[in-house]
């Protein structure tokens, strides 16, 4: 399946959880949040938010800002 | 000293908030916190890697241990800067939030109506709206109804430099929310704008440009928390009302070669 992770389409075996998308990206442990398809997806969820085909994914972290 | 600025049952060590963004170096960004010495720190959320240069930032800040104030800086519609705020929750852990919709991409003037919108539903949610808006006072009556303990017009601009555009409407702001906690946010240029709207009774400012931009971001950090403060004590000692006619600070009684009749 594909999934749009910041804006740049992924190819992964489905099925997945958010979790392990996360995992598959290197980022568990990193100081990271999560969007999909534009809503918020609290850190508790990660292994119960299922990822469909087609489904866009913000991953975002700390960055400087005024 | 003048007393500490309170929100939220935080005291600020300082009315000086200064933004992290676009320093010369991260070196040059540590220099400028410390001579700056401010009350809190704004961030934002950019996209990630897998190299993390998020991680590498956060490090730098959160050494110097001060309150964040995430922004939702660049969001334009009221769903992305909500979830932009829940993300900012999660990822420093607090529910202070400044709140930028922008409506404008030549200005980037604030879009009262989603401000709005997007403050009622964050204020719902929990959160601390600090809403950086124009200086229109309807729209600060309607963020304080909504909740907001914190106002943050625009001076001018954001990254302009010119300061104070609309006196007149700060001054009005002042005086017509005189318990409200309110912040210059945007457009300073040089520590005199800084220490003038401090002197109208301004409860802190918040600033970036002025500072990262400058040809010593250091320094200029040192110097604007010295207007800062010299604008706020100056406030607290009342300063003299401007008159149109000169009135004479020295006394002329008994002045030499006073003319006297008889």
């Amino acid at each position: 399946m594909k999934v749009i992770i910041n804006g740049q389409p992924k190819t992964f075996e489905a099925p997945l959880n958010l979790f392990d998308i996360l995992e598959q990206e290197d980022m568990i442990g990193m100081m990271i949040a999560v969007a999909q398809n534009g809503t918020f997806i609290s850190k508790d969820n990660y292994k119960t938010t299922t990822i469909k085909d087609g489904d866009s994914l913000e991953i975002v972290a700390p960055m400087q800002g005024g | 000293m003048t007393k500490a600025l309170t929100i939220n049952d935080h005291h600020l060590q300082s009315r000086f908030f200064l933004g992290t963004a676009g320093y010369p170096s991260p070196d040059a960004l540590a220099k400028s916190i410390e001579a700056a010495a401010p009350g809190l720190l704004t961030v934002s959320l950019r996209r990630e890697s897998k190299a993390g240069k998020g991680q590498d930032f956060w490090n730098i800040i959160k050494g110097f241990n001060l309150p964040i104030l995430p922004n939702t800086a660049g969001c334009a519609d009221v769903q992305e800067a909500v979830t932009t705020a829940h993300m900012a929750r999660e990822i420093f852990e607090t529910n202070w939030i400044k709140l930028e919709v922008i409506g404008d991409d030549y200005t980037l003037q604030p879009d009262p109506y989603r401000l709005l919108e997007a403050a009622e539903t964050l204020i719902k949610d929990g959160f601390e709206v600090f809403p950086y808006m124009t200086d229109d006072l309807i729209l600060a009556n309607r963020l304080s109804d909504l909740g907001c303990n914190t106002l943050m017009p625009w001076g001018a601009p954001i990254g302009s430099g010119r300061g104070l555009n609309n006196p007149y409407a700060l001054q009005l702001l002042r005086d017509r929310f005189p318990g409200k906690t309110l912040v210059v946010d945007a457009g300073i240029g040089a520590p005199s704008h800084a220490a003038a709207a401090m002197e109208m009774g301004y409860d802190a400012i918040l600033l970036n440009t002025a500072v990262s931009k400058s040809g010593d971001p250091a320094a200029m950090a040192a110097s604007f928390a010295k207007a800062i403060q010299a604008g706020r004590e100056a406030y607290l000692a009342g300063i003299i009302a401007a008159q149109d006619s000169a009135t004479a600070s020295t006394p002329l009684i008994d002045k030499p070669f006073w003319h006297q009749e008889g």
